[in-house]
């Protein structure tokens, strides 16, 4: 990477706080231009919150926020960030042409309304108001207006919600394509396979912190251990709690589930020392390696439910 | 790796803050789309004028240069001039309720170009609302020399100026999709106190006195001044200053709040 670039996003000791709450609680992030990065934590974890300092919409608490090299709003106002947000922003009575001619006519340079509604597969509904448009098509809109500036970071909030399976994939399609063509994107979702089937690099946020930054399989093995279930009415969950390595009990009707570093140790006590029975064990995927990162205190009965 | 950021130098904020002629023509033809609007501040303040304006006595009476009808024509053209330049501004109340500013903001549009679009697209409502109101009073016998007439609907026009700014300043105060179903009622309680609908002199002196310190009453008095039959224009003038000023500042107040970065 050459130095005189400046990275597409610099968060550093970033935090934010609205009256006694805090939602953002000291991030620091770098995202080099052309990555493709998902933005993956539980509701109230602190994303949206950082999106909305890296587009300018509100500032920081302390600490310091950069796109390129430059404020957020500097950046939003040359049309170097654009975002598609996850609701809302539309205007009813405008039609889907006439809202991408308005938010073109302010940006210069700008790509032209046809380009940017055949891109978002628009061209057949543009002279619809945007009242009358399906929750799908209202979303495509939203990602088109984001097109407009042709911007070198795009970023995304739930981009997909409400959007039917084709119109994911052509969605998905379209984004590959552009990072490809040194598009840095950052997208905040809930959908744990889109995390994994499209991002370069995964950082997870929890509690206003970043609990773990890396590849999909890297953050996979930054949860290590083993899932044990097994049955267990009336599982003494303190005691699997104080086994060594054990990070979370949870308890399911008869079942009890143990994330353990090491599942050895817990097999040995549930086998030797206690009633339980049909034990079962399997490493994680993705989904369980959010939930064991994003699990607020270890052994915390029904953490997980 | 190296990538060189695309085109960064060509990257350009647009001319006076975005402000431009094709923004000023997709919100005139979104605001032309509005049905209960265009009936209101088009259809309405007419209507008022046919029912309470046309009496054959009316048409026969003098009201210094002209006849009553065409001194009731004013002040139903101030009415409409009211009602769409209200509306106008307080635009902005749907469009923060549904999210569209925080769209704006997204995108380099400078909130007082914002606002300077705003009040275009009401002024440019208020301009069409008075005449219409004189096109029907002409058809029916308003009496009023050309001179005269444009003298008021140019002072009309001006002064509703005041109810832009009201407008905007109760679209930043009241986060509502459907804030002229408040301000409507309120527009009409404003006209019957500025005397709009009923001359201040029909009133007894208290309530009379009262009404003189209403908004709508300094725009009335202003806009039939040509028709030179008396009426306190010192006074006049200064309500319309003095409003302005308030709701001016009052908008100019809401709106750098509103676009604080929190």
């Amino acid at each position: 990477m050459t130095l005189s670039a400046p990275p597409a996003v610099r968060l550093d000791g970033v935090t934010k706080t609205f009256g006694a709450v805090q939602a953002v609680r000291g991030i620091d992030l770098t995202i080099a231009p052309g990555e493709v990065v998902a933005f993956l934590g539980p509701n109230g974890a602190g994303k949206t919150t950082t999106i909305d300092l890296l587009l300018g919409l509100s500032s920081a608490t302390t600490g310091t926020v950069e796109v390129f090299g430059s404020s957020p709003r500097d950046a939003v106002a040359h049309g170097r960030v654009a975002a598609v947000m996850q609701s809302g922003g539309l205007l009813k009575d405008f039609t889907i042409r006439e809202t991408v001619e308005l938010v073109g006519s302010l940006f210069r340079p700008a790509r032209p309304a046809g380009e940017v509604l055949e891109r978002a597969g628009l061209v057949d509904v543009a002279d619809r108001l945007v009242g009358k448009a399906s929750g799908g098509q209202q979303q495509r809109l939203r990602f088109a207006l984001a097109l407009i500036p042709d911007p070198d970071l795009l970023i995304l909030d739930e981009p997909t919600t409400g959007m039917d399976v084709q119109g994911r994939r052509d969605f998905w399609n379209a984004i590959r394509d552009d990072a490809t063509r040194g598009r840095t994107t950052l997208f905040a979702t809930h959908y744990l396979e889109e995390a994994d089937a499209y991002a370069d690099r995964i950082v997870m946020v929890n509690h206003g912190r970043v609990v773990a930054d890396g590849t999909a399989s890297e953050v996979k093995a930054m949860a290590v251990g083993r899932t044990v279930r097994a049955t267990w009415p009336g599982a003494d969950t303190r005691a699997l709690a104080a086994i060594e390595g054990v990070d979370a009990v949870d308890v399911r009707g008869d079942r009890v589930i143990v994330h353990a570093v090491d599942s050895d140790h817990v097999v040995r006590h549930l086998l030797t020392r206690t009633p339980a029975h049909d034990l079962e064990i399997t490493t994680r995927n993705l989904e369980e390696a959010f939930v064991a990162l994003t699990t607020d205190v270890p052994a915390t009965e029904g953490a997980l439910a | 790796m190296t990538i060189t950021t695309p085109d960064a130098q060509v990257r350009r904020v647009p001319a006076r803050g975005g402000f431009s002629p094709t923004i000023l023509r997709l919100e005139l033809r979104r605001l032309l789309r509005n049905r209960r609007a265009v009936i209101f501040t088009l259809v309405v303040p007419s209507l008022f004028f046919l029912l309470f304006g046309t009496d054959q006595e009316y048409r026969t009476e003098q009201a210094g240069h002209g006849n009553l009808t065409a001194w009731i024509m004013v002040s139903m053209a101030v009415y409409g001039a009211m009602i769409a330049t209200t509306s106008g501004g307080a635009m902005v109340a749907t469009e923060r309720a549904v999210g569209w500013s925080r769209q704006l903001r997204l995108t380099p549009l400078h909130p007082v170009a914002y606002v300077l679009v705003k009040a275009v697209v009401a002024m440019a409502m208020g301009a069409v609302a008075i005449v219409v109101v004189f096109v029907v009073g002409h058809l029916v016998g308003a009496e009023l020399s050309t001179g005269r007439l444009l003298a008021c609907g140019v002072l009309a026009w001006v002064c509703s100026l005041v109810f832009a700014a009201f407008g905007l300043f109760m679209g930043y105060l009241l986060p509502s999709e459907n804030v002229m179903q408040v301000l409507g009622p309120a527009l009409a309680v404003l006209s019957l106190a500025g005397g709009l609908f009923v001359p201040l002199s029909e009133f007894s002196g208290t309530f009379a006195d009262v009404a003189r310190l209403t908004p709508a009453y300094g725009v009335g008095e202003l806009a039939r001044a040509p028709f030179g039959d008396g009426g306190d224009l010192v006074l006049a003038t200064l309500n319309v200053v003095v409003w302005a000023a308030i709701f001016v500042a009052g908008a100019a107040w809401r709106m750098s709040r509103d676009t604080a970065r929190v």
